[in-house]
């Protein structure tokens, strides 16, 4: 088959590759009809998490259709049509049973690489590392799926790819990243990150309930679309303009009740700090760039919440603890626990009350893969998600 | 070798049946024949204050020694280099615990690898030179985590004898592992399963097979390196139902052998803590373990992915496979090529 491979540091590379196999009784084959290239597959593109090999199979966010399943498997069957969450996860160990699927304590067969960085291991994730599993991913025309009992989700009939796909990773995280800030009537929330999981975290904080949510980027074509379609209220380029001290403005000096940090680990910001942390993880004295989560912190009400939902891999420095502890801010966190989300916003999609598929900018062949990734990564051509068909 | 591989000590006599330690915390590892981690870091700390007095004294010497090109820059940086490496020597010469120090000297290593990285680029520079001093830096680099890494394990040690917990670890050359997982089972559940021994070999990945030969004796078989096989009989020594086994390895064994399992209940709804203790003499010594654990096989490391497969198979049924993990060695992340049974690796195997 034709598969989408790493073959080091920003080349990547559509090869030939074995067919998958039933490698466990759970697994299911599935053939893939669409898959995302994911901001958080950039770090891998740009080098920035540790543990890949040449010839890896990225992609994490695919959907597709039941090719094949292993014995033990009975929820699904040849010929269904499913998405997959990006976290594998068993289902049967005590994380899974408390519905911290990306906590799986079964499904990182490389779990002691984890925990040599992190102290323990989370779950196995497709497509991302070896740290987290050395899974073939699903940028490709076949994927294994383990656990497929537990994890992917059916397609209701007349359902297109572009509006169930990102169930698998995007639209969840974007969700849980608002969940997590506890949102109240009335509560102003700040977004850092206008990408594709800023953009659901906008709508999604809407969904729960916020009275005005803004959003924090760069670019003016990111920013516009979180006005005109995830209805942002007000959108700041911090390029142009001071963070904090529009932030103050905008919210009568209290800063937002929440802030949700969409941006990770190769964030952008002031060309001083900027230089520093950049200049710091080429050293590699800090593998992470943690601008706008700094700037989140210090500018979240106090008692206020800040959510993590973007990638980071290992260390940061300069973490305004401070403002932290003396300010009584919350700090949440998490690779998205996908399968506690994907029925309940899959009912939102088929009521109508979000459409996922307003973030695709570009649709593309496998093949054409490599050239996705690149635009993506240079942010040319207004790139906002790019969707690769089958 | 393999973790499974428990037991006796080294013909000292002293090891009988049931004795364990009275708590299960991980000794200090016995080391092979390196050179001791003390006089390592003396050497690097001396190394260091010579450099640094080096760097402040003759700072353009040294610059063109390592060929950079001498400038006021220059020597303004190889003062503040020296400067930090003549506090780091002191340090580690002064300190009754060098460690922290030493681990200053990685730091500064690293400033000094992406300096000498960057001249290396601007082509007014000696590059031969360069390269020769970067390599030198490298390797001292390599020299200060050594030191670092066992220095840090040693002072863990010395803490726990410090606290004086327990006996202390044999001083034959048995090797000492302890390690715990906690499954989401019920303690009769996860003992049954333990206690069939010819169950072990499905998430011990060295063991090859195991035979019971007797209401208390079993025939133990498993891979050494270079492809060659070590066998032993064991006697079970202690088997109190859902609570623990112990067993150890019967004269004659390739691999002295002993070792103790404990089953208990978690906390609140918890399932099962399984607690490992066990110890094993190499096949070749001491020089035996230190060659495994080149090749990546450490004791502890091998033991806690034991216990891992063993929770994933009794929580999910099987040992969770990837298409990189089937492989024996780092392999891409691609679907393996040709057929693969269920469950089986596709190099080794179980």
């Amino acid at each position: 088959m034709r598969a989408v491979c790493w073959e080091g540091k920003r080349r990547m590379k559509v090869e030939s590759v074995p067919d998958p196999k039933i490698l466990n009784s759970r697994d299911a084959i599935l053939r893939v009809t669409s898959s995302a290239i994911c901001g958080s597959d950039l770090h891998l593109y740009n080098g920035f998490v540790p543990s890949l090999e040449r010839g890896d199979v990225l992609g994490h966010e695919f959907m597709g259709e039941v090719v094949d399943v292993g014995r033990s498997v009975r929820t699904l069957k040849v010929g269904d049509k499913v998405v997959v969450p990006f976290p594998i996860a068993c289902g049967e160990c005590s994380a899974c049973q408390r519905d911290l699927f990306a906590a799986c304590e079964n499904s990182n067969p490389n779990a002691w690489m984890a925990e040599k960085l992190w102290g323990h291991s989370p779950a196995g994730i497709f497509g991302y590392s070896h740290l987290l599993g050395g899974f073939a991913g699903g940028q490709a025309e076949y994927v294994r799926v383990p656990f497929a009992d537990v994890g992917p989700l059916k397609v209701p009939e007349g359902m297109n790819d572009d509006q169930a796909l990102f169930l698998s990773d995007i639209l969840p995280t974007g969700y849980m990243g608002a969940e997590m800030c506890d949102i109240k009537r009335g509560d102003v929330i700040a977004v850092w990150g206008a990408g594709p999981v800023g953009q659901f975290a906008v709508a999604s904080a809407y969904l729960l309930g916020a009275e005005r949510v803004i959003v924090i980027d760069r670019f003016d074509y990111r920013l516009r679309m979180a006005r005109e379609k995830a209805k942002a209220w007000e959108t700041i380029n911090y390029e142009q303009e001071d963070v904090l001290e529009r932030l103050n403005e905008l919210t009568g000096g209290r800063g937002p009740d929440a802030c949700i940090d969409a941006v990770g680990m190769e964030a952008h910001g002031h060309p001083a700090m900027y230089a520093y942390d950049r200049a710091k993880q080429a050293l590699m004295l800090e593998s992470d760039r943690p601008l706008a989560l700094r700037e989140a912190i210090t500018a979240c009400r106090n008692g206020g919440t800040v959510s993590v939902v973007g990638v980071y891999s290992g260390f940061i420095d300069k973490f305004p603890m401070g403002s932290v502890m003396n300010r009584g801010l919350t700090i949440r966190s998490g690779q998205c626990h996908v399968h506690r989300y994907m029925r309940p916003l899959l009912e939102r999609i088929e009521n109508g009350e979000i459409d996922p598929s307003f973030v695709i900018t570009h649709r593309m062949s496998l093949e054409d893969a490599p050239k996705g990734y690149e635009m993506f990564g240079k942010k040319h051509d207004h790139c906002e998600k790019v969707v690769l068909k089958m | 070798m393999t973790s499974m591989i428990n037991e006796t000590r080294a013909g000292n006599g002293r090891a009988r049946a049931g004795e364990h330690p009275p708590d299960y915390r991980p000794r200090a590892r016995e080391r092979s024949g390196m050179m001791r981690p003390e006089t390592l870091a003396k050497g690097l700390g001396w190394f260091s204050v010579g450099l640094g007095v080096a760097q402040i004294v003759a700072p353009r010497r040294v610059a063109r020694l390592i060929g950079v090109r001498p400038s006021d820059r220059t020597a303004y940086a190889m003062r503040a280099m020296g400067a930090r490496e003549l506090a780091s020597g002191i340090g580690i010469l002064a300190q009754a615990r060098p460690t922290p120090w030493l681990w200053a000297r990685v730091g500064g290593d690293v400033m000094d690898l992406a300096l000498l990285g960057r001249n290396l680029d601007a082509r007014r520079n000696g590059r031969g030179r360069l390269v020769a001093a970067t390599a030198a830096v490298a390797a001292v680099t390599a020299l200060d985590l050594l030191a670092s890494q066992q220095l840090s394990s040693e002072a863990s040690a010395e803490r726990l004898d410090e606290e004086g917990e327990g006996a202390k670890p044999s001083k034959g050359r048995a090797i000492h592992v302890v390690r715990s997982i906690t499954i989401d089972r019920a303690p009769e559940e996860v003992y049954a399963f333990w206690r069939d021994f010819e169950n072990l070999p499905r998430f011990m990945e060295h063991l090859e097979s195991v035979q019971v030969t007797g209401e208390r004796r079993s025939h133990w078989k498993a891979k050494a390196p270079a492809g060659r096989s070590v066998e032993w009989d064991a006697e079970m020594t202690e088997d109190v139902s859902g609570e623990r086994i112990a067993w150890r390895s019967l004269p004659g064994a390739d691999v002295p052998n002993r070792g103790v399992v404990r089953f208990l209940r978690a906390p609140a709804d918890g399932g099962t803590e399984v607690h490992v203790d066990l110890r094993y003499e190499p096949p070749a010594g001491r020089a035996g373990a230190a060659i495994a654990k080149l090749f990546g096989e450490e004791p502890e490391l091998q033991l806690a992915s034991d216990l891992r497969r063993f929770k994933q198979v009794l929580e999910t049924g099987e040992v969770v496979r990837s298409d990189a993990s089937i492989h024996e060695k780092m392999h891409p992340a691609q679907p393996p090529v040709g057929d693969v049974a269920v469950g089986v690796d596709v190099e080794g195997g179980y």
